[in-house]
């Protein structure tokens, strides 16, 4: 078996993650006599999961280099404020209600405010020497404290209307078509690439993976890929909606109503090229080796000439604009900003990163191990409200299972030294 | 030598906490020429040397390449005028692979700013391929290399940007008696190509066939400098254990008077 893998090159961290992800699948489906593994389910798990993913992303990249962020929730809070009066009370003010440029501004204001908050914790842990535990702990305090002083603690709704389909929801997919066309794109360019890694790695002469090897593991992802369009076509939107939408369209609605799909969902397509992006960033691109080399010796990093300090700051301030964009897949979702948004949201998000193969003593992590780490997480979560398991009790499930994942995480290190 | 040397460090002084780690050392290496930096553990030599590979700042002298004087603020500056340094400690990223290592801080990239690790690999393999052709590990993480191996990449690394001065501190004091001769040899590869080496060791075994000169320092401070032809081992000895120059070196600030 793991000669197997060996020839396939996946690393057997994934396949253990896949396994256990498939074990929950599996579990909550039977136990909860078969309203698991529904489209409608598993859709709306995609879209629960899209912030923390979003910023398990930077959080595995904080983590390789030795450090920690434990304000990333009070800083969504922080940020969903400012974007909340932004969009609902200053801009109005000056464009009038629902304004096309709003939704845009929004997001732009989030995702600097993000950086810019990223960057000054960044900066104090980066060129004071700060410990990153107190900087980010610090700032767990103070931007939950911001969050409340926007507003003094009014909630604001509705947001603009073309702001909320970032969030998910009726309006929140792409329908059936245009997901098929993405997910048929995203399968040329994953054959594309590996044909010409594979051309690349032949032109050298270096080793290659048989071919058979190659084309199964391409089919693997192809049809993750289709079978992720498949079942969020086959989630119909609510009769009422279709209706409208069909009429709308100069249609008459038929006796016993027509099949409208949802398709995938803007927040799950965010978090996906979030992903891509930064599994580019950490893997394809200097500033990405440079951090996992910090990680690895922060001292030969130094001495080789990378400027270490430019560097861990920058990793806060892209910690910080995702922070941005996963406030506004979370604003957008609950249609308001409140100052309690985000609350445990770190603690998430960090386990996420670790049950996803990051090590917290650094200079190892995957994004697509965090992003599985957060798509595990909420399977649990959603599967126990499915369940109608108490909320402390979940909180103690999620717990266990976390300190289990790393211990078994450990062991599996053991064996392979 | 009329020309003038490639490096050139004049009345070099750092202190850290009050204490003078390094006081006004003066010390030169022309081209081809091997420079043993000798003295006990704790004498300044790798602090010196850290000033010129651009770890430290001094809190004054100045620091001449080629008679030109330089500002080496950061290690990066230190690469920009040709000078390599393999630490004692190798200073490698142990979870990242040789190639990985070999161009940190200068990395190949596409016009896009992507990296180029096939090329990169590629260039890997053939500086590995001179330095130690059993080598095979290309893929894995430096943490899974033998010290010899690690070795091998840590000297890669320096002299695949063609290094004109290298700085190497301690280069055998890890290795069995094969990698040993394989690093002299190396060496004397080096000295042919006209690149200038320190050497920096505490024991002058290791050194004294290798070097045309021996620079010794003791308490922070230069006892003296000498023509490896000109002294005896035992007379080097004696500079290193009591500071007291024989008539065969050229004495410095740190020598015993009397």
């Amino acid at each position: 078996m793991s000669r197997w893998l060996q020839t396939l090159e996946i690393s057997p961290r994934l396949v253990g993650m896949l396994v256990a992800l498939a074990v929950i699948w599996t579990g909550f489906h039977v136990a909860s006599g078969g309203a698991f593994l529904t489209p409608r389910n598993l859709w709306n798990l995609s879209v629960q999961t899209a912030s923390i993913a979003v910023m398990a992303c930077g959080m595995v990249l904080i983590i390789v280099t030795r450090n920690i962020d434990l304000s990333v929730g009070s800083m969504l809070g922080f940020i969903g404020m400012i974007i909340g009066v932004v969009q609902a009370q200053y801009l109005p003010a000056i464009w009038g209600l629902e304004h096309p440029a709003t939704w845009v501004v929004a997001v732009g204001v989030a995702i600097a405010a993000g950086a810019a908050l990223g960057a000054f914790q960044g900066s104090i842990i980066a060129y004071l020497g700060v410990p990153s535990f107190i900087v980010t702990l610090g700032g767990l305090l103070i931007w939950r404290g911001m969050a409340w002083w926007v507003t003094q603690g009014q909630t604001i709704a509705p947001m603009d209307s073309r702001f909320r389909p970032i969030g998910g929801g009726i309006d929140g997919a792409i329908g059936a078509n245009l997901s098929w066309l993405l997910g048929i794109g995203a399968c040329a360019i994953i054959l594309a690439l590996a044909f010409l890694t594979r051309k690349r790695r032949e032109a050298f002469g270096f080793h290659l993976r048989p071919l058979w090897a190659e084309a199964l593991v391409a089919a693997m992802l192809c049809g993750v890929v289709l079978g992720a369009v498949l079942v969020a076509n086959s989630y119909p939107l609510p009769a009422g909606v279709a209706r409208r939408i069909v009429e709308a369209g100069g249609g008459t609605w038929p006796q016993g109503g027509i099949f409208i799909a949802h398709g995938l969902a803007i927040p799950v397509l965010i978090a996906i090229a979030v992903g891509v992006s930064v599994t580019v960033l950490a893997t394809r691109m200097r500033f990405g080796r440079y951090v996992f080399a910090i990680g690895g010796n922060p001292e030969a990093a130094e001495l080789s000439g990378v400027n270490t300090r430019r560097t861990l700051m920058l990793v806060y301030a892209l910690m910080g604009a995702l922070v941005g964009i996963a406030a506004c897949i979370s604003t957008a979702r609950l249609n308001a900003a409140t100052n309690a948004a985000g609350t445990l949201d770190e603690l998430y998000v960090i386990a996420a990163a670790v049950i996803g193969g990051t090590s917290l003593a650094g200079g190892v992590g995957t994004i697509l191990g965090a992003m599985l780490g957060a798509l595990i997480m909420q399977s649990l979560q959603s599967g126990m409200v499915l369940l109608g398991v108490d909320t402390p009790l979940q909180n103690i499930v999620v717990g266990l299972v976390l300190v289990v994942a790393v211990w078994l995480d450990t062991i599996y290190n053991k064996r392979v030294k | 030598m009329s020309e003038a040397p490639l490096v050139d460090m004049r009345g070099i002084s750092i202190a850290f906490g009050g204490i003078k780690a390094v006081d006004n050392v003066d010390v030169d290496l022309h081209e081809g020429e091997v420079v043993a930096l000798l003295g006990h553990n704790g004498a300044g030599k790798s602090t010196l040397i850290k000033i010129l590979s651009g770890a430290y700042r001094p809190d004054s002298g100045e620091i001449l390449i080629r008679g030109q004087k330089v500002d080496i603020a950061t290690p990066r500056d230190a690469k920009r005028y040709g000078i390599e340094t393999i630490y004692q400690t190798l200073a490698l990223a142990d979870n990242v692979d040789a190639a990985a290592n070999i161009f940190l801080g200068r990395e190949r990239v596409s016009r896009l700013g992507m990296l180029d690790d096939a090329a990169m690999e590629a260039e890997t393999r053939k500086v590995m391929g001179r330095l130690n052709p059993h080598f095979r590990r290309f893929k894995e993480p430096v943490r899974a290399l033998s010290g010899g191996q690690r070795q091998s990449v840590a000297i890669a690394r320096a002299i695949y940007f063609d290094a004109r001065i290298l700085i190497m501190d301690e280069p055998t004091a890890a290795l069995g008696p094969a990698e040993t001769k394989q690093v002299g040899d190396l060496v004397k590869e080096l000295k042919k190509q006209g690149i200038g080496i320190f050497l920096i060791s505490h024991d002058i075994h290791d050194v004294f066939d290798l070097a045309d000169r021996v620079a010794v320092m003791k308490n922070g401070q230069l006892v003296g400098t000498a023509h490896v032809g000109d002294v005896t081992e035992d007379e080097v000895l004696g500079m290193i254990i009591l500071g007291k120059c024989p008539p065969g070196a050229r004495p410095g600030p740190g020598a015993l008077r009397g």
